[in-house]
């Protein structure tokens, strides 16, 4: 074996709160980097694997300190350079491609002036020199118009461009190691994979050793030779990337790896419908605006039915109109015209117009937990306040009703007198469901209810979601931009572009193949499981986006 | 264990853990203004003379053991008229800060949560009355009306109701965004719901600050109409109107007009340095001061 | 929209705060209670005086009609003449706002730079012990009441030390020096008045964008921190620091009447006090109104330079 370009060993970074205890975050890690090699951080939010890569840098977010151990660059201990031997080696041997890069430029300088910034303060390259290998570097990752892009400003570029546009800016000075911290978790899926490719590319032409870091283990399997696994802070599982794949020792790997954003093998059969019961939803060729006034419609002659004790998947990427339809539906939004009927019944386009009853019948569940609950009030009273409200129970009532709840979604009984803040991600978004629940609905509404959930956690969810469609005949309307989790869960789904539905039907029937070239390059953006699947993927990309251009 | 006697759970318990961790500056401030406050209802128990009572004909006597700040420009006692313009001091400000934050939070919470055309023009108007240097709204009310405690009551009240506003309205704004009020509004509660049991308990900590702050300004604010004669009128005194009866003893070399400055300025910066804590414990931010 | 309507939007706009603003300014002095005639003739006043006077005056014309004849009268620079003893307003404002200017532009001169610079001091590194003192001594201040530090000065500078005049008056025949003489103790308490808002709001706003993103990007690019600080974090804070800077010209208002009233300075600001005292309406109206002018123009300043500092509109997609 080589010798490693960067050595890592029993890395600790600790935060203090204001009584000056300590809480580590990140706990005796080591690893190495070979040159021309890349490694992978796998993680779930907490996991240190941002802190880890910072502290490569020589960097701590404000708060956190690096305790002890070492990160030695070809012998030099990064941990004990002064600050302008720092900001030396930040410009030339490490360099870094955050995880927003909207966020991450600078708004009041031109795209060029930031990307060739450092080798022209530093005298490494003159100003011309610098402009011309950075129009290469967009050359190379494919962007639009290399000549003219960069003489504009971050906002005048679109997220993918500016995400591609932060690793010219990290390529500049040919680093000797590459940082990138969840570069494409901020984009939609289809886009997604273009950048994953671009960045591929770039890595490879340039044989840069890097490390990669991401929640997401399917994505890394196209461009990670090794692998480590995260959680709290610690290392679980550390290898070859084909090990840790075809082979996973580990109990939290092999967790992952089950939950992981492959397609499911068994699919939902659909569901047998009674020709006379109507529908429990049916939304009749609607369109609707953001305002009257405004002549572009956010849906367009949207028309779908969601029968008793079934699950309607609907699926599309940001700006597609699926919130807006679920919105919609539960009389957050009027339509501009066409209806939506209950049980057979038009209903009332504002919620302020509906019955109680038919309120009570659709209910609605938001995606983040942590901002769908009232931080300030107890879990009794953000489920108890749906019963007393919808079934006019009195509040002890409500408090024993409660306490069966809870135990139904599977949480203990005395979580009921805690506040939201004080419960974890995965148990927020169940006391979420819940109060959905409280309800007793015909319907739930979930809009992208597992999205912001780290991939174990938001199998149970699916779980949960399945036990209580059993037990209490429920329908779901289930809205996400993962066609994966939709194939899991639904019986039928509609697909979604830019305000319309362009196809609907039974899972099988809308995913086999031959399906709509927009089905069919949502299908080829989901990763899968082996390492040649980006190379493959990327060309069918191309030929389906030119076909849904032209 | 029965739920309800867990510490973090009862208010006492969450009362009793958040002065576990005041700071000991802002426990001194704490401590500082509700003595004052004491000092303020009980004044005529506690001044050693009566306010309005000559009790020697030299003026600006220094301070001796039977007055012990000395005696003001008439030859009263400079003490009990501290002690009593603190209680006038006080009685405004408090007077004020209330009927200020009670229709300004009512207002601010409205526009909030009625959203559309109501707030836009509720909004624009205070907009147009912020555009208003306060000192100048002031000078034109006592200006047409004369300056009683009514006029002074109403006039700043006013003028703090304009500011309150645009910081409670700013705070609701915040909350209305958040997926919970959304969550009760597809439920299908009524207005008042959303603001009492939404949100009002997630902005009243801020606007428990921002009641000290404004406090704090009123004070202020009504020291300096005192202090250029258009604020409390003689006989009755508040801090201001010692400040500008005494600036002759600076020229006689005494500190008489020092010690209602300075009381203002002490009340003042205990209020300020006790927000400052509060804020920090909430984390959140208040709009700028205009 | 492209930044040209913006900027007429915003133009439009301030017209309309001013119509609004001269219109309570002049709905606002005439609630007066009684009547304006009475008020200068004294209570025994026949009727027929009374009616002479109301005549001459105007004031049997309807309100709307009177508003508009004295607002146009304004614009054209006929503010009237004083109730108490009939002299001319126009003359003696132009005297006594040239003087008024003065003061308040020396003040700004001073305390702008000054505080953006304690701002940006206590910024660079929050929680050391330059931002802790800085910002405790700024908590204090604004604490203090406007007139405290004046009188303060007052007592150790003119009274103990006799260096300098604790009484501002004003003749024709001062040079430089002996205006010098005269501002320095005005100026600095007035300095001191509005100082510490503006340092404290400086400082939150530099550091709102020493925490973005954007930051920590170009911390992590190596970009050395005397250049952190000028071409990545300024050039952002801009924005925000024009908008402290119009916030606080609230404050060198109030300061300038109190200040002047304390120094017996010549200025509009006690001019105005006066008038209130007097109960006289059209110097409160003519100085209310030159007073909300400035403010409102300069916030339409302020306003417009933030707008053009953002380059987000600037360079639009």
């Amino acid at each position: 074996m080589t010798k490693p370009l960067l050595k890592v060993r029993h890395l600790d970074v600790s935060v203090y709160d204001r009584k000056n205890n300590e809480t580590k975050i990140v706990d005796d890690i080591s690893f190495d980097v070979q040159p021309g090699k890349v490694i992978a951080l796998i993680g779930e939010s907490g996991s240190g694997k941002t802190t880890i890569s910072l502290g490569c840098m020589g960097y701590t977010r404000p708060g956190c300190y690096l305790t002890k151990g070492s990160v030695e660059l070809d012998g030099v201990n990064v941990l004990d350079l002064s600050v302008p031997q720092l900001q030396e080696l930040r410009g030339r041997d490490i360099t870094y491609v955050a995880q927003s890069a909207a966020a991450s430029f600078n708004s009041a300088m031109r795209i060029d002036a930031q990307v060739t910034e450092i080798p022209v303060i530093t005298g490494s390259m003159t100003r011309k020199d610098a402009l011309d290998k950075a129009v290469k570097l967009y050359k190379s990752l494919e962007l639009p118009d290399p000549e003219n892009i960069g003489k504009r400003y971050p906002h005048q570029v679109s997220g993918g461009q500016l995400q591609r546009l932060m690793a010219a800016m990290a390529m500049i000075s040919d680093p000797r190691l590459l940082i990138l911290d969840e570069p494409t978790t901020a984009l939609d899926v289809t886009t997604q994979i273009e950048v994953l490719y671009s960045f591929k590319k770039l890595i490879s032409d340039n044989n840069t050793a890097a490390i990669y870091v991401t929640h997401d283990l399917s994505l890394v399997a196209q461009i990670a030779d090794h692998i480590l696994v995260l959680k709290d802070g610690q290392m679980v599982e550390y290898g070859d990337t084909e090990q840790i794949i075809s082979n996973p020792s580990h109990e939290y790997t092999k967790a992952l790896m089950a939950a992981a954003n492959v397609m499911p093998d068994d699919i939902h059969a659909p569901s047998i419908i009674s020709a006379e019961a109507p529908p429990i939803i049916e939304v009749k060729s609607v369109s609707a605006a953001y305002s009257n006034s405004d002549a572009k419609n956010v849906l367009e002659d949207i028309n779908l039915k969601i029968n008793a004790g079934e699950t309607l998947g609907i699926i599309g990427e940001s700006g597609s109109g699926k919130t807006t339809l679920g919105r919609l539906i539960s009389g957050l939004m009027s339509a501009k015209s066409g209806h939506v009927l209950l049980n057979g019944q038009p209903l009332n386009p504002h919620v302020q117009q509906r019955s109680l009853d038919e309120l009570r019948q659709i209910q609605f569940v938001f995606q983040m937990a942590d901002v769908a609950l009232n931080p300030r009030q107890r879990i009794n009273k953000i489920l108890g306040r749906p019963m007393m409200f919808y079934r006019g129970l009195s509040k002890s009532e409500a408090t024993k009703e409660v306490a069966r709840l809870l135990e139904r979604v599977e949480l203990p009984t005395d979580f009921a007198w805690r506040f939201p803040p004080e419960l974890s991600g995965g148990q927020r978004q169940r006391v979420n469901l819940a109060r959905a629940l409280a309800a007793e609905p015909k319907i739930i509404i979930c809009d992208e209810i597992t999205s912001a959930l780290d991939t174990v956690v938001a199998q149970q969810i699916l779980d949960l979601l399945e036990n209580l469609q059993d037990e209490f005949g429920l329908s779901y309307m289930f809205i996400t931009h993962d066609i994966a989790t939709v194939a899991k869960i639904a019986e039928r789904i509609a697909v979604m572009r830019l305000g319309r539905i362009v196809s609907q039907g039974t899972v099988r029937d809308v995913l086999t193949p031959p399906c709509h070239d927009y089905t069919q390059l949502l299908l080829n953006s989901i990763p899968e499981m082996r390492t040649d699947w980006l190379d493959e993927a990327i060309v069918e990309r191309r030929a389906l986006v030119k076909a849904l251009n032209a | 264990m029965t739920p309800e006697t867990h510490p973090s759970q009862t208010w006492f318990g969450r009362w009793r853990a958040t002065m576990s961790e005041m700071t000991f500056s802002a426990a001194i401030c704490l401590g500082f203004l509700i003595i004052v406050f004491i000092i303020g209802i009980f004044a005529p128990w506690i001044a050693p003379y009566d306010e309005a009572q000559i009790l020697t004909n030299d003026s600006f006597m220094p301070p001796s053991a039977e007055m012990w700040l000395g005696s003001d420009y008439l030859g009263r006692d400079v003490l009990s008229r501290l002690i009593y313009g603190i209680r006038i001091t006080l009685f405004l400000a408090l007077t004020i800060s209330c009927l200020s934050f009670l229709s300004g939070v009512g207002l601010g919470f409205l526009a909030a949560v009625s959203g559309g055309r109501i707030d836009s023009w509720m909004s624009r108007f205070n907009d147009a009355m912020l555009s208003f240097p306060s000192l100048m709204l002031a000078l034109i009310v006592i200006n047409s009306l004369g300056s009683s405690f009514t006029v002074l009551i109403f006039t700043i009240a006013l003028i703090d109701l304009t500011r309150v506003y645009r910081v409670s309205r700013a705070l609701a704004v915040n909350v209305m965004v958040m997926d919970y009020v959304e969550a009760a509004v597809v439920r299908g509660e009524k207005k008042w719901w959303i603001i009492f049991h939404e949100v009002l308990p997630n902005t009243l900590i801020p606007l428990a600050a921002e009641f000290g702050i404004r406090f704090t300004y009123t004070i202020l604010f009504i020291s300096a109409l005192s202090f250029l004669g258009l604020g409390v009128q003689p006989p009755q005194s508040d801090l201001g109107v010692m400040v500008k009866e005494n600036m002759q003893a600076l020229l006689y070399g005494e500190y008489t007009t020092l010690y209602p400055a300075i009381m203002i300025a002490l009340i003042a910066v205990s209020m300020n340095i006790f927000v400052d804590w509060l804020l920090l414990q909430s984390s959140t931010k208040l709009p700028d001061e205009v | 929209m492209s930044l040209l309507e913006i900027l007429a939007r915003r133009l439009l706009l301030g017209a309309g705060t001013l119509l609004f603003v001269s219109a309570l300014v002049f709905f606002g002095t005439e609630i007066l209670p009684g009547d304006v005639a009475y008020a200068i003739l004294g209570q025994g006043a026949t009727p027929e005086l009374v009616e002479q006077v109301r005549d001459r005056l105007g004031l049997n014309e309807p309100l709307h009609l009177r508003y508009w004849i004295w607002l146009t009268n304004f614009l054209a620079g006929d503010f009237g003449s004083s109730l108490a003893n009939g002299a001319d307003i126009g003359t003696e404002v132009s005297r006594r706002a040239s003087n008024t200017f003065i003061l308040a532009s020396c003040t700004a001169l001073v305390a702008v730079p000054l505080a953006i610079t304690l701002g940006l001091l206590a910024s660079i590194k929050p929680g050391g012990r330059l931002d802790r003192s800085i910002t405790s001594v700024s908590l204090a201040l604004i604490s203090f009441p406007d007139f405290m530090v004046a009188v303060i000065l007052v007592t150790i500078f003119a009274v103990k030390l006799h260096w300098l005049p604790a009484i501002a008056s004003i003749r024709p025949s001062y040079d430089v020096f002996d205006w010098i003489r005269i501002l320095i103790l005005p100026v600095t308490a007035l300095t001191f008045t509005i100082l510490a808002h503006m340092v404290r709001m400086t400082r939150s706003a530099v550091l709102n964008v020493l925490s973005s993103p954007a930051i920590e990007m170009a911390i992590l690019k190596g970009v050395p921190r005397r250049r952190l600080m000028v071409r990545h974090a300024l050039p952002n804070a801009l924005g925000p620091i024009i908008n402290v800077v119009a916030l606080n010209l609230a404050y060198l208002i109030s300061g300038v009447v109190i200040i002047e009233t304390l120094f017996n300075f010549p200025g509009l600001g006690r001019y105005m006090v006066e008038g209130v005292t007097n109960r006289d309406v059209p110097i409160v109206q003519t100085c209310a109104m030159i007073f909300c002018t400035f403010y409102v123009l300069l916030n339409i300043l302020a306003d417009i330079l933030s707008i053009m500092a953002n380059p987000r509109v600037r360079y639009k997609k």
